[in-house]
């Protein structure tokens, strides 16, 4: 039997040579770091290698019990994601569907001005929507004063990154500007897969307009739909850069997430292991989250 | 898989017409147009800012059309900022990341489509799943890896660790489970050796994967952000996100506005042109890597 399986790994001598440019790197720089995380989470780790100590599930315990902006950190985590996930899905959706029948030249307009955010490094959006929402010379604010909502309302300018009521709502349209390129030019593809006579027929049995939508488009986009909600999922649990440059968390821990929490207690406090088992938290919540999406969805499906 | 793949092609066809156009229709189209502004317009205002000087960027209310440009930020951001110096890094890191992932991606994905050996689904699993792990999760070994190895602020630090691109490896196989088996017998039976049979069949049959996982590999390395952060200190080490964000760090108050939308602007101007060139790879890429094999 063992001689069966030395067999077919000789045979199969080309398959391991063509992968192993990418296991080697793969090994050090991602499979050995990501254990040695977990293995760090169970350590009081700081700069200095000799005094690493074992401390069991210390580092959990204190996350969930006592540090309070990493619990707040979780909630905000989750809000963005409960803001920024479904927003993006529903308007990708709805622009891709509105403008698949157009013209080509007109569809290349939409798909530049959505997909320029996504080529656009996170840092440099966040430099100018910084600017945007500037409470004393913001465009924003300059916008709504000259649309009349501030009269309207009776308010005075908003200060949109300094208020917590707004900081977490701001933050999370810059993020949504940057994830409906992808989305869109999913959907274009999905929509150009769905054979022109199911509407026919459809029509035949006069489903028009949105009953179309419902009953043609929607069902048969599924597997686009699950893919674009998982890969957005997981992207947005990571929001990172533009806590980093507009608000550092603030104000009051209004938009402090894990990965800020986990970023400044690595590369600020130097707590490894602390901050190590931020990640294996960060890690699980991601994967029971995309579990139950690929449940939920392909079943539906099916 | 052939058929799909046809079906990301424009496709000679009657065009569909989804919905009426009522109304309703032309409201929807409106919203969509206001939205592509809405998106165009922090880039038109980060270009418009570059050429303000900062006693009119902080105007109120602001000048949508600045009636008195200047070059003033740029002039600055070229004379005492190594802005060139830190244009030159990211292309270096950027393109070696590219050059390097689509290398070890094609290979791989060439092994894990088409050859057969024990541990290949486990191997390709794995690669798999480490797409959906946080980068953060592994940051913190990796910083005291590179501690270790004495690579702070150098190039190979922000190019190595890139190296294995699970993403390419991904797209590449899902792309040349479409090259029929047949082929690649054929091109056997007349005599090619393994690597004749990768060079002169596999490669050249895979180039619209291999120009689409290069792109998505380079835009990776040039927007990287996080990670060039932590193992950089040196101003001449930076990268442009790195560098550019540091104009910005000292908080809006104290910032030069001018110069870090001018930073901000030189920093967008490679990308914008990449993607202006190969937007098809673009899109091939996005929508091959979405298909189920």
């Amino acid at each position: 039997m063992s001689g069966d399986l030395l067999a077919r790994i000789w045979k199969g001598r080309w398959g391991y040579c063509f992968v192993l440019p990418a296991l080697i790197p793969f090994v050090i720089f991602t499979v050995y770091p990501l254990l040695q995380g977990i293995w760090l989470s169970f350590y009081k780790a700081g700069v200095n290698r000799a005094k690493w100590t074992f401390i069991g599930l210390d580092n959990y315990v204190r996350l969930f019990t006592r540090d309070n902006a990493f619990q707040i950190g979780v909630k905000n985590t989750f809000l963005f994601v409960l803001v920024v996930v479904p927003v993006a899905l529903v308007i990708s959706l709805f622009v891709a569907v509105i403008v698949y029948p157009l013209r080509q030249r007109s569809q290349t307009f939409f798909r530049i001005a959505f997909y320029m955010p996504v080529v656009s490094a996170g840092v440099i959006l966040a430099m100018v929507w910084l600017i945007i929402y500037s409470r004393e010379f913001g465009l924003l604010n300059a916008s709504l004063e000259m649309l009349g909502i501030f009269k309207l309302f009776g308010i005075d300018k908003i200060g949109w990154l300094a208020q917590p009521d707004t900081a977490l709502l701001s933050l999370s349209l810059v993020v949504i500007s940057w994830s409906l390129g992808q989305p869109l030019i999913l959907f274009r593809a999905g929509l150009g897969a769905i054979p022109e006579e199911l509407y026919e027929a459809a029509k035949l049995d006069g489903a028009a307009g949105w009953q179309q939508f419902w009953r043609i488009t929607l069902p048969l986009l599924q597997p686009t739909v699950l893919f674009v909600l998982v890969t957005l999922t997981i992207a947005v649990f990571q929001v990172f850069v533009v806590v980093l440059l507009m608000t550092l968390g603030g104000p009051a821990n209004a938009t402090q997430t894990i990965v800020f929490r986990l970023y400044e207690n690595a590369f600020t406090f130097f707590k490894f292991g602390y901050a190590s088992a931020m990640a294996v938290v960060l890690l699980a919540i991601i994967s029971v989250v995309a579990a139950v999406q690929f449940r939920l969805l392909d079943r539906q499906a099916h | 898989m052939n058929q799909t793949l046809d079906k990301t092609r424009p496709a000679p066809r009657p065009r569909p017409r989804l919905l009426k156009r009522s109304l309703g229709w032309y409201i929807a189209f409106a919203l969509c147009v206001l939205l592509a502004i809405g998106l165009l317009i922090p880039l038109y205002w980060m270009i418009i800012g570059s050429l303000k000087v900062q006693r009119i960027a902080i105007a109120y209310p602001p000048q949508w059309i600045p009636l008195t440009p200047t070059l003033e930020n740029w002039q600055n951001l070229f004379g005492d900022k190594p802005s060139f110096r830190w244009m030159f890094n990211s292309f270096v890191v950027a393109s070696c990341i590219g050059l390097g992932a689509v290398t070890t991606s094609v290979m791989a994905g060439y092994a894990f489509s088409k050859k057969v050996f024990p541990g290949r689904e486990i191997l390709f699993w794995a690669f798999l799943l480490t797409m959906m792990v946080p980068r953060q999760a592994f940051m913190i070994p990796m910083f005291i890896l590179m501690r270790n190895l004495k690579w702070f602020d150098t190039y190979q630090a922000m190019i190595v660790p890139f190296l294995a691109y699970p993403f390419g490896i991904f797209l590449m196989r899902q792309y040349m489970r479409s090259i029929p088996d047949e082929l690649l017998q054929a091109a056997t039976v007349d005599g090619a050796s393994e690597l004749q049979l990768f060079w002169h069949v596999v490669v050249p049959l895979s180039r619209p994967a291999i120009g689409a996982v290069s792109i998505f590999a380079f835009m990776a390395g040039w927007n990287d952000y996080l990670w060039q952060l932590v193992v950089t200190n040196s101003e001449k080490m930076m990268t442009l996100p790195v560098g550019v964000s540091k104009l910005a760090a000292s908080g809006v108050g104290t910032t030069d506005l001018g110069l870090s939308m001018a930073g901000a602007t030189f920093a967008f101007i490679p990308m914008f042109i990449i993607f202006m060139v190969f937007q098809n790879y673009f899109i091939k890429g996005i929508t091959v890597g979405s298909l189920k094999g």
